[in-house]
């Protein structure tokens, strides 16, 4: 294509998009006070942004195509950069103490609000290493996951307020109780499938949220639980700081716990189960698993992560209230697991600090934070529709055959 | 080099994004950052004093937080193009906490480690209980326009908070006493939004209805917040035979619940809390909005320095201030006065400040008692007649 | 009885608003099989426009009957421009991907619609004014209904029958139900794919903005959230009675609106979602597939 083409292309683009934007951009209403006011300029830079982004969109998205191209030509799945490099012993072996090494200084290192922010994020890694169990291995869409972590952080929060429970017991008990939500809520919707599963465990996070709001003999309704003691260490007394920088290795040995407990899960029968489960539903009942079983453990599994996570967000935060356990929080869960990778480990993590960190870190583009952050959900999808790393799918390959044929013949 | 080539792209036409997004809507707002910034080091080498603003600046809630930084905004340009507070320059410092209090810890241990002196906010009650105990730890005292919840001052646990508006229970008894006292009313509907605002407050309004055997609550409901249409509500209303609706909400809800009850030939009274008692309410409701009562700071309309708040808003950003404004206007200015007045930043010195100096504000001259409430905002009700509030006295 | 009758328009109210926002839903998730979360800021979009467009007329000062009309026109058509315009730029290159990528995107551009409203206008709520007359018939029960309640039943079952038409009559209408069986196949005997599925959104999402107008219009008020709450709604609406049948989506959001109603009128309000959530659990479990939803048997 010519240039002459490629130019004539990026300002029709650039006229539709003007066209487009025109009334909410250029006529600011405002019904109050009958008045309306004209901001042609705004117009002019639509128009002139849009232009030049044109040609890196097409440029981008061209690029994209070549590359899958290619792929399919050589006939082979290529294996992203990060998953080949963590293959290989002689690179994972040095990042692995580099990253420990970091791991271990940050919180010395940075200041409060930075270790503050990774807790939440750490918070998020184990909630989606949770999901991922569910929607990566598993294949359920859950829309309603929050529910379990507001059964969680319920659970701290209202045991210590009657009984003084501490947060060390209230970790076993409150990642017990969303197991067995769990299994409540997995019961009716094992016939479901698809996006009839989505909406009704969407229906089941929402029906959990509005019972807190509105039971207020038992939850305190709207106005929530305030003065949620911090985790204790022996019974030491701790400051801000220090108390931050303990839940911060607290958060860390939580997250390492989970993404072990997760791997022995994918390499188990059950995770083989799961796996089968999610790629071909029929085939896999027909190959003799009990379907009923391995669904309801993938919702009980996945729901005792979101439950521990939801106990160290209460004690992290020291306040709750229902507006945390909304639907919108779900969706931020299902988007650090597909962001990341489904399915992969590595993935979800990496989804997790990204979706966590970068509306913190958009903080310098203050009103437009939130804006900016849906551009770029929405170009990481278009760019890297598998996530940013995404599983990879196991081979077995079956070598026994010509020592059994040999065998045979003897 | 190629293979990586293609992510570098993405980057940089995720900058140039938005770079235009910034250039396409930004400019206005731009300009008054800027001039609000620039202003700082130029002037003297002393350090600037740092006012945080946090409060709910996107999502559902954006438009009960948003009238606050326009507030502090305005302000701090009026006094840093004067002399700042005693001789120091005001940077501000504006965060967005969605109104969720796990976003808000974030927000206030970013505010402490920016440096914040002195805090206006937040928005919502639980928000801002999730983030005092952050600002009590450093030594920084938070001044909310909106949080209403009793327990924030009533409670003891938070030393350093204080508040520009009244609480729960101080609203409700008001809205009581005038449905029994001046409108003498034997049945009454109290209804809410499900919030911690409009809830908190129709807890304690139920409350003492209850205990006061001249009235009987004919009706206690929660509302949906977002409804397309509240007919099914209205009708129990109607069903109930109430005489009067005590409502603890924001004025959205309320002016969809208004309308709906005229459209249905109701003449039930209306009577509303500080989220009610805005000009919006009454554009927004319109013909409807007439004999509604709200409970709201007294003297407003005609305290000058209001008056010159108000225009103030009208010139820079081309609309009438939203929700909360005057209440974060005096909260600004009541923090700041006590910074310049004891000409520190320090904690104590601030508490003691602020609990012994009187200040001018569009709320009236106020001081603050030990547990953090206004002295001197008196409430009062009003009603709207002739398409404005005008208070009734009883 | 009175009151019975009552609560029953007010049902009847909420339902024709679900069902006007759940056709849509329910037509593009029937072609593409996403969950559109942008539809609900489409349907708020829809709605600001027609706001924009009434409040420039009526500074020039057109009679109130033109101004309602134009205003649905021209929102309708702006909405079904910025539909079109979303799939092209974050579902379409996403097409053959994994079907959840797309409702990433899909919610990544909900956030931006949402925020580029509230900074290009306001955060605070507007006032939409009511422009459908009252119509002197309707003065003796004007308590019990009013005129724009009618305008939105009307036009409510007026798009649910003339989609119904447009699937199961016309040729876009075969192409549409050819591509939402097996977009391979239907590209195969000539069916113009791209096409079908502009043409799906742009349908979908022009309906959207008529039911924004309709039902700012309604409330009285608008603001750059309201697409949110109304779109999950709609959703639910859509998948219990069947997503992707059009009749199902108008019975769901019936069924939602006056279940929600009565749970309100005979219980309490309090509990009004949890109950419709509920009811809609029940109903999955015993008809899968939603009300009017075939249920497909699983191939290998």
């Amino acid at each position: 294509m010519t240039i002459y083409q490629e130019i004539k292309k990026s300002l029709l683009v650039s006229l539709w998009f003007m066209f487009l934007t025109f009334p909410i951009m250029v006529i600011k209403v405002n019904t109050i006070e009958q008045t309306i006011d004209w901001h042609w300029w705004r117009l002019a830079g639509v128009g002139v942004g849009v232009f030049f982004l044109s040609f890196l969109w097409r440029y981008a998205i061209a690029r994209k195509e070549a590359g899958k191209k290619k792929a399919e030509i050589s006939g082979e799945e290529k294996v992203a950069l990060i998953p080949r490099l963590m293959g290989n012993p002689r690179f994972y072996i040095p990042g692995l103490i580099a990253a420990l090494i970091l791991v271990v200084a940050f919180p010395f290192v940075f200041s409060m609000y930075q270790t503050n922010i990774l807790i939440t994020a750490l918070i998020y890694v184990v909630v989606g290493l949770g999901l991922n169990i569910v929607v990566g291995l598993a294949g359920l869409l859950d829309l309603g996951y929050v529910a379990f972590y507001a059964v969680g952080a319920y659970s701290y929060a209202l045991l210590n307020y009657h009984f003084g429970v501490t947060f060390w017991m209230a970790l076993p008990i409150g990642a017990l109780l969303a197991f067995i939500f769990g299994i409540i809520l997995g019961f009716p919707v094992l016939r479901l499938r698809g996006d009839y599963l989505a909406i009704v465990t969407l229906g089941f996070g929402e029906i959990i949220r509005l019972v807190l709001e509105n039971w207020n003999e038992f939850s305190f309704g709207p106005s929530g639980i305030a003065n949620i003691p911090k985790p204790s260490l022996f019974g030491l007394q701790l400051s801000l700081q220090q108390s931050s920088i303990f839940i911060y290795f607290l958060m860390i040995g939580l997250a390492l716990m989970t993404i072990f407990v997760v791997r022995r899960l994918q390499d188990s029968r059950i995770g083989r189960a799961w796996i089968a489960l999610r790629e071909d539903e029929v085939a896999c009942q027909a190959m003799g698993i009990d379907k009923t079983r391995t669904k309801l453990s993938a919702f009980a599994l996945g729901a005792t992560w979101a439950g521990m996570g939801g106990v160290v967000f209460a004690a992290k935060t020291t306040f709750i209230n229902p507006t945390s356990f909304t639907i919108w929080e779900s969706i931020i869960i299902l988007c650090v697991v597909v962001l990341g990778g489904m399915g992969s480990i590595l993935g979800v993590i990496v989804g997790a600090l990204i979706l966590i960190l970068l509306p913190e870190y958009l903080r310098a583009f203050s009103e437009y934070r939130m804006l900016v952050f849906g551009v770029i959900l929405v170009l990481m999808m278009v760019f890297r529709p598998g996530g940013i790393i995404s599983g990879v799918r196991r081979i077995y390959k079956f070598e026994g055959q010509n020592t059994i044929a040999e065998n045979n013949n003897a | 080099m190629r293979k990586h080539f293609g992510r570098y792209f993405a980057l940089i036409a995720l900058f140039a994004l938005a770079g235009l997004i910034l250039f396409a809507c930004g400019q206005q707002q731009e300009k008054s950052a800027e001039a609000t910034k620039e202003a700082a080091p130029v002037e003297k080498a002393i350090e600037p004093v740092k006012l945080g603003v946090a409060g709910a600046h996107s999502g559902d809630l954006a438009s009960y937080g948003i009238p606050t930084v326009r507030a502090a905004e305005l302000i701090v340009k009026k006094r840093n193009a004067m002399s700042g507070a005693c001789g120091r320059q005001i940077e501000l410092l504006v965060e967005d906490d969605v109104c969720k209090p796990e976003v808000a810890t974030n927000t206030a241990t970013k505010l402490v480690t920016d440096g914040a002196n002195v805090v206006v906010g937040h928005i919502c009650s639980g928000a801002t209980k999730a983030a005092l105990g952050i600002y009590k730890e450093s030594g920084i005292i938070a001044m909310s326009p909106s949080a209403t919840n009793p327990a924030l001052t009533q409670s003891g646990d938070y030393p350093n908070f204080y508040r520009t508006i009244a609480s729960d229970d101080a609203q409700a008894r008001l809205e009581v006493d005038f449905a029994l006292d001046v409108l003498k009313f034997k049945k009454i509907a109290v209804l809410h939004d499900k919030g911690d605002y409009g809830k908190g407050l129709a807890e304690f309004a139920k409350g003492f209805l209850e205990n006061d055997s001249r009235a009987e609550v004919v009706l206690y409901e929660g509302i949906t917040p977002g409804a397309v249409d509240y007919s099914a509500v209205v009708q129990k209303i109607k069903r109930s035979e109430a005489e009067a609706v005590i409502f603890g909400g924001y004025h959205p809800e309320a002016s969809k619940l208004v309308q709906q009850m005229r459209n249905k030939a109701m003449d039930t009274v209306f009577i509303s809390d500080d989220g009610v008692k805005d000009d919006t309410f009454i554009k927004v409701a319109g013909e409807f909005a007439e004999g509604v009562y709200a409970t709201g700071p007294v003297d407003t309309s005609s305290n000058p320095i209001a008056i010159e708040a108000v225009e103030m808003h009208k010139k820079e950003y081309g609309e009438e201030p939203g929700a909360f404004f005057l209440n974060a206007y005096a909260a600004t200015l009541a923090l700041l006065n006590a910074v310049e007045k004891s000409g520190s930043t320090d904690y104590d010195v601030l508490t003691k400040t602020l609990q012994s100096e009187w200040v001018a504000t569009p709320l009236g001259i106020i001081k603050f008692d030990e547990k953090g409430d206004a002295i001197g905002v008196g409430f009062a009700m009003y009603q709207v007649q002739n398409g404005q509030y005008v208070t009734v006295e009883f | 009885m009175d009151y019975f009758l009552e609560l029953f328009l007010g049902g009847l109210t909420r339902g024709s608003i679900y069902a006007l926002i759940a056709l849509g839903y329910t037509m593009v998730y029937g072609i593409i099989e996403l969950i559109n979360f942008a539809h609900g800021e489409i349907y708020m979009i829809g709605a600001f426009t027609g706001l924009i467009v009434i409040s420039v007329l009526t500074m020039l000062g057109w009679n109130s009957i033109a101004i309602i009309i134009l205003a649905a026109l021209i929102a309708m058509l702006y909405s079904a421009a910025y539909g079109f315009t979303i799939e092209k730029i974050a579902y379409k290159p996403l097409r053959g991907s994994q079907r959840l990528s797309a409702l990433i995107s899909a919610i990544g551009m909900s956030l931006f619609l949402q925020n580029y409203v509230l900074l290009a206008q306001t955060s605070n709520f507007l006032p939409y004014p009511n422009l459908i007359p009252t119509w002197d018939f309707l003065k003796p029960v004007g308590h019990i209904v009013r005129s724009t309640e009618i305008v939105i039943y009307i036009a409510a079952a007026l798009v649910m029958v003339a989609l119904t038409y447009l699937i199961k009559f016309t040729r876009m209408g075969k192409a549409m139900r050819a591509v939402a069986q097996d977009r391979d196949m239907s590209m195969l005997v000539g069916v113009d794919v791209n096409r079908v599925i502009s043409f799906t959104f742009i349908i979908g999402s022009s309906i959207a903005a008529l039911g924004g107008v309709l039902v700012a219009s309604h409330i009285g008020q608008v603001n750059f959230y309201v697409g949110f709450i109304a779109g999950i709604k709609a959703f639910v609406a859509a998948v219990l009675g069947g997503i992707g049948s059009m009749p199902g989506a108008v019975l769901g959001s019936l069924v939602l609106g006056w279940t929600e109603s009565f749970f309100t009128g005979y219980i309490s309000s309090d509990y009004e979602d949890v109950f419709a959530f509920v009811f809609l659990v029940l109903i999955l479990i015993f008809r899968p597939a939603g009300i009017l939803g075939r249920s497909d048997t699983d191939k290998v």
